[in-house]
C-alpha cells in the first residue's frame, strides 16, 4: 500500500526531472550544455526503468538498464572528445 | 511492513535528489556551475533508487538480488569522467562564464558571443 503510493509519486517525480532536462537539451545556449542535458537524461532514465523494475516486480529491466548506462557513458566520452579535438577516432 | 517503508523512503529520498538535480541543470545561470546539478546530485538520486530495488527483490524474491550493485559501480565510476570530460570540453571551448575574465583572453569558440568580449 504505502509502497505503491510511493513507488507512483517516485514516477511522477522522475517524470518531471526528465522533461526539465529535455527543457535545457531544446534551450541550451551552447552545445555543451545540450552534452550536459543528455547525460542527466539517460541517468534519469536508468532511474525511471528501476523504479519500474519495482512497479511491475520484473528484473527484466535491469539488463537494459546496464545497457543503456554504458551506452551512455560512451555517447557522453565520445561527444565530449568531438567537442575537445574535432574528431572522435584519430 | 518494516521492509516496505524502508524502501518507500529510499525511493522517496532518491526521487528527491534526482529532482532537485534536474532543477539545478534548469535554472542554475552558467555551465560550470550547471555541471553540479547532474554529477552530484543526480547520481546520489539514482543510487537511492538502487539501494531500494536491491532491498525489494532481494526480500520478495529468493537469494539476494545482486543486478543493481553492477548498475551503481557502473554509474559511480563513470559519472566523475563523464564531468571531467564534460568540464575540459566546455574549458577549451571558453563557454560563457560568470567568473571573473582574465584580460588576454582570446575569443570564444562557441556560437553565443560572451558578453566581456564588447558586444561581439
Amino acid at each position: 500500500m504505502i509502497l505503491t503510493i510511493a513507488v507512483q509519486l517516485g514516477l511522477a517525480m522522475m517524470t518531471l526531472a526528465l522533461l526539465l532536462n529535455l527543457w535545457r537539451l531544446m534551450r541550451g545556449p551552447d552545445t555543451s550544455d545540450r552534452i550536459l542535458a543528455l547525460d542527466t537524461l539517460y541517468i534519469n532514465t536508468i532511474a525511471l526503468l528501476v523504479l519500474l523494475g519495482i512497479h511491475f516486480d520484473r528484473q527484466a529491466y535491469f539488463e537494459v538498464a546496464l545497457i543503456i548506462a554504458m551506452m551512455g557513458f560512451v555517447g557522453t566520452a565520445a561527444l565530449c572528445k568531438y567537442q575537445l579535438r574535432g574528431d572522435i577516432i584519430e | 511492513m518494516l521492509v516496505e517503508i524502508l524502501v518507500s523512503a529510499f525511493v522517496l529520498i532518491g526521487a528527491s535528489f534526482a529532482l532537485i538535480g534536474s532543477i539545478g541543470l534548469l535554472r542554475l545561470p552558467d555551465f560550470h556551475t550547471r555541471l553540479h546539478g547532474p554529477t552530484k546530485a543526480t547520481t546520489l538520486g539514482i543510487s537511492g533508487m538502487l539501494i531500494a530495488s536491491g532491498l525489494y527483490f532481494s526480500t520478495t524474491t529468493e537469494g539476494i538480488s545482486l543486478h543493481e550493485v553492477l548498475v551503481l559501480l557502473f554509474l559511480f565510476i563513470t559519472a566523475p569522467v563523464s564531468a571531467h570530460l564534460l568540464a575540459k570540453a566546455a574549458l577549451h571551448r571558453r563557454v560563457y562564464s560568470l567568473a571573473k575574465q582574465p584580460e588576454n583572453r582570446p575569443p570564444p569558440l562557441t556560437d553565443r558571443p560572451s558578453p566581456s568580449q564588447g558586444g561581439e
